[in-house]
Formats: structure tokens, sequence, C-alpha cells
């Protein structure tokens, strides 16, 4: 089934400069998709416009046949910077979107415990997001977003600021989540490794304008070793294709 | 950090202590800090009473602390002083809160949505530079003596800091934070009151403090004119009698009074900003 589909959709800002141009991709549900591509290639301007941040110069977004008008509930969003709401405690963040659909507070605690429980954060639900490092933070961000329960989740690039260790966990993390949760899935990144290790399909972007240059079905276990032959097979076989681009970029 | 100790585990704290010697405890601090007020109050009584001793002028231009106490006194056990204080405190209280209700309620908006701003930021530029007072006789002239005109001073003084600190403090927050707030399901009130008035807060509050310290600033004068109650009723009857005592202790008291108001801030800032402290 067709989860979000993205027909002809392009973006043009202020300075007539199109970042986007004509893209068609279709998403089905429980899919893992990432988005890659060198910076500046207009993923993240995708991914925004799929979230109803950004509205498409032209083409439109349907996600389950509706056109998108704006951001949502059934679309969750998980950002490279956390975007924790910092005068709420870690319990407070998760049960946020319950809170505004007026849930009851005993539901919202036994909820917010769960996916707290799930990134491993339980014991630290009342502290504030000052006194959390980057990677609680983000899984802090992660369990926020999974605690609303959207079919969705869009994440932006949402590693990019942690360092090496704490990013491999996290997409370990990650993959497991999903192995329970089977959410349907867009993450933008620039790192392949990354892609490789969480993605069902690799959309390959070029840059300015951003195109789908091409995509890879990850055709790997569910659970993944990334010192497997056929994993690093991937992940050269896309490197060579990303390095065209980037070098098209410095010409 | 242990304070109290002398203790030092931070590269700060030891930079501190090499450039300005171990920091004072707290209640080191707190000994200081009385002991420069008893010594403010002492080199006062010594000056009034050399004026009275040497015969420099007539004392009762400069009455020594003591004095200035004894006619507020003698003010609170005829019952007078009372009615004063009150006065003063209700149209502060109402003056200002009413500005910081206006300043919050159009500041939140206007920092918000380009277009309220469009609208309510011109006329604000225009009357913001005139200084307020030049402005209380009109307010007199429109509105007559009563209180009206006097807590709607306060008012029209105290909104035009208040507001700008609001629309600056709304347009420093994250606007991430509103998108994160969207795709969570976030209608445009929720939005509102549970977004950005949080992340608004912390730059609000001291605009606050200075709405506070403002509306003690204009109460004074507007009691000058046309008032028969008031610390600064006390403070002009004074002049014309020629109570110095009683002038120094309105104006005392005013001076505790905004301390008290700026230390209420203060402690509700410690409580909703904890989490910046946690």
């Amino acid at each position: 089934m067709t989860k979000i589909q993205i027909t002809g959709v392009s973006k043009a800002f202020g300075n007539g400069a199109p970042a986007l141009a004509a893209i068609d991709l279709d998403v089905e549900a429980r899919e893992f998709v990432c988005l890659l591509g060198p910076s500046g290639c207009g993923k993240s301007t995708l991914l925004n416009i799929v979230a109803g941040f950004l509205e498409p110069t032209t083409g439109r977004v349907l996600v389950d046949g509706a056109p998108v008008t704006g951001p949502g509930a059934d679309r969750g969003v998980v950002f490279q910077e956390y975007v924790l709401f910092p005068w709420l405690t870690v319990a407070g963040n998760v049960e946020f979107g319950l809170t505004l659909q007026g849930v009851a507070g005993d539901e919202r605690r036994r909820t917010a415990e769960r996916y707290l429980d799930l990134v491993g954060l339980r014991a630290h639900a009342e502290k504030f997001p000052v006194q959390l490092s980057g990677g609680m933070k983000q899984r802090v961000a992660i369990a926020r977003a999974l605690a609303n329960s959207p079919s969705i989740i869009l994440m932006d690039e949402p590693f990019g600021a942690l360092d090496a260790q704490t990013r491999e966990v996290l997409q370990e993390e990650l993959s497991r989540i999903q192995r329970v949760e089977h959410k349907t899935i867009v993450f933008v990144t620039h790192s392949i490794r990354e892609a490789v290790y969480l993605a069902d399909r690799v959309v390959v972007m070029t840059s300015a304008p951003g195109r789908i240059k091409q995509i890879f079905d990850i055709k790997l276990p569910d659970v993944r070793d990334r010192f497997a032959p056929e994993f690093t097979q991937y992940e050269s076989e896309i490197t060579r294709v990303v390095k065209e681009e980037v070098a098209k970029v410095r010409e | 950090m242990a304070s109290g100790s002398s203790f030092l585990s931070t590269v700060p704290q030891l930079m501190e202590w090499g450039l300005r010697g171990p920091k004072p405890s707290s209640s080191r601090a707190m000994r200081l800090k009385i002991g420069a007020v008893l010594g403010f109050l002492a080199l006062w009584s010594i000056v009034s009473t050399a004026v009275v001793v040497l015969k420099l002028f007539n004392p009762i231009f400069f009455p020594g602390p003591w004095v200035v106490a004894g006619a507020l006194v003698t003010l609170a056990m005829k019952g007078q002083l009372w009615g004063h204080i009150g006065a003063t405190l209700e149209r502060v209280a109402l003056g200002f809160s009413t500005g910081a209700l206006l300043a919050i309620g159009l500041g939140l908006p206007s920092g918000h949505f380009r277009v309220v701003r469009n609208i309510v930021e011109p006329v604000v530029e225009l009357l913001r530079p005139i200084p307020p007072l030049a402005m209380l006789p009109l307010f007199l002239v429109w509105i007559g003596i009563g209180e009206t005109s006097k807590v709607g001073f306060i008012t029209y003084a105290t909104f035009f800091p208040m507001f700008l600190t609001t629309v600056h403090a709304v347009g420093q927050m994250d606007p991430l934070l509103v998108r994160a707030a969207q795709s969570l399901g976030a209608r445009p009130s929720q939005l509102f009151f549970r977004v950005i008035l949080p992340a608004a807060l912390p730059d609000m509050l001291t605009g606050l403090r200075l709405g506070i310290a403002l509306s003690f600033f204009v109460i004074v004068i507007s009691e000058f004119i046309g008032a028969e109650q008031g610390l600064g009723f006390l403070i002009n009857d004074g002049r014309s009698f020629f109570l110095v005592p009683q002038m120094l202790g309105a104006a005392a008291l005013l001076g505790l009074f905004g301390y008290a108001g700026n230390a209420l801030v203060r402690l509700a800032e410690r409580r909703l900003l904890r989490w910046q402290h946690p």
C-alpha cells in the first residue's frame, strides 16, 4: 500500500534557482526510505515539504491519498537539533503530543513510560533537557515522536550532530525500534553507511537542482552486520554513484 | 559547586580564585551587605549630627535616619500612613498588571505574526520615543484627576518596555520549537499557550522587572499632581510644609517597595525558570 505519494514536486526559493526539480517518489507503508545526497541537494527541502513546513512550488504530496496542507500529528518529525521543549521534563516532552490531544494523565504517563523504556531513558524521566547529553536528547525526541503514534516518522539528519560512537548506537536502537513499531520512515542523511544500515530503499539525489539519480533496494536481513561482504558491496556501489555527484558540484 | 568551602574543582573556580582571592562564603557576603547598609546609616547619622552640633545650617533640612523613622512612626500611629501606602500600592498593582496584560497580549501575537507586527509596531515606535511624563498632563486633561488617570498613566508608561521585550522574546525563540509542536498536533491556541509563551517567558520576565521599576518611577509624579493620598502626595505635601523627614520617609518606603517588587519577580523567575538551572 502506498503511504506517501510524491508527484512532480519541485521547489524554488526566492532567488529563483530551483532547489528541487520534479521529484516523483512513492513510499510504501512500513517502509524505511533514506534520502541520500551531497549537502545542498534538496533532501531536507523534500522532507520539509512532506512534513508540511514548506509548500512545493509545483506538484503535490499525498499521504494516505489526501493532500498535505500543513504539519500534522500523522507525521512525526525528528530534527537534527533535537528541538526538545526545554521547560518540560523528559516525561513532559514525551507526553506533549498526548497532552495536546487531551489524553488523561494516567494514560499519558503509561504511554510515556513505555516509550522511555523503549529508548532506555526510564530512569531519566524527571530530568530537564539541559541535563542530558546529545545522544540522550535525540532518544527523547524519538520517544516523543513515537508516543504520539504517528503512522509516518520524518527524520532530518537526526544523528548528524552526534559523535561517531553514539551515532552507531542510535542507529542500532532505531533499527530495533523499527522492528517493533513498523512505522513508515523517511530518513535524510549524507552518511552512506547509515543509509545502508537502516534503509529498505536508498534514494540517491543529485544536487542543484535536486533530482532522484538512482534508487537502491537494500536486500539485507533486518538485523544488519556492518562488516558483512554484502553490506560493503552496497556501500561501495552507492559511494561510486554519490561520488559522481560530489565531483559535479566541484566543477 | 561546593559553596562555603574553599575547595577548587573547576578551572573557572581556580581562575576566579587566582584573580580575586578565595570567594567569600555566602554568609560572609550577607554580613558584608548588611554591614554596608548599617555603615551608610551610620554615616548619614554622623553627618546629620554634625549639622546640629556645628550649626552648619538649619538641621530641619537634613534630619538623621532616626528622625525620618520617627516621622513615619508618627504617621503610622495617627493611622494616616497605611492609607497612603495602600493608595500607591493599589495604583501600581492595577496599572502595572493592566500594562503587563496588554503588553503580553499584544506582544505575543506581534512577535509571532508578521501582519500583526506590521500594524502594531509603527504605532508603538511613534509613541515610544515620547517621554511618558510628557503625556501626563494630557492624561489629566482627558481622564481627569481621579484614580483612572493615575492607573492609566502607569499602564501607558509601563506598556512600552514590556511590549518590546515580549516581541523581542518571541523573535529570539527557536522557530523549530513551533514546527516540533505543530507536527505533534498543536492547534494555534495551544501553540501560543504551550510553546510560545513558555519559550518567551525568560526574556518577558526581564521586561516585567523593568515595568515594576518604571511603575514606581511614574506613580510618584502623578501623585504630585492632584492627589489626596499616596506616597508621592506625602512627598509633595512635605515640600509645601517643610516636612523633610516625611519627604525622606516616603522616598525610603518607595525604595523598599520597588526593591520588594523586584525581589518578587526574581522569586517567580527562580520558580518558573527552574528548568534553566535544575
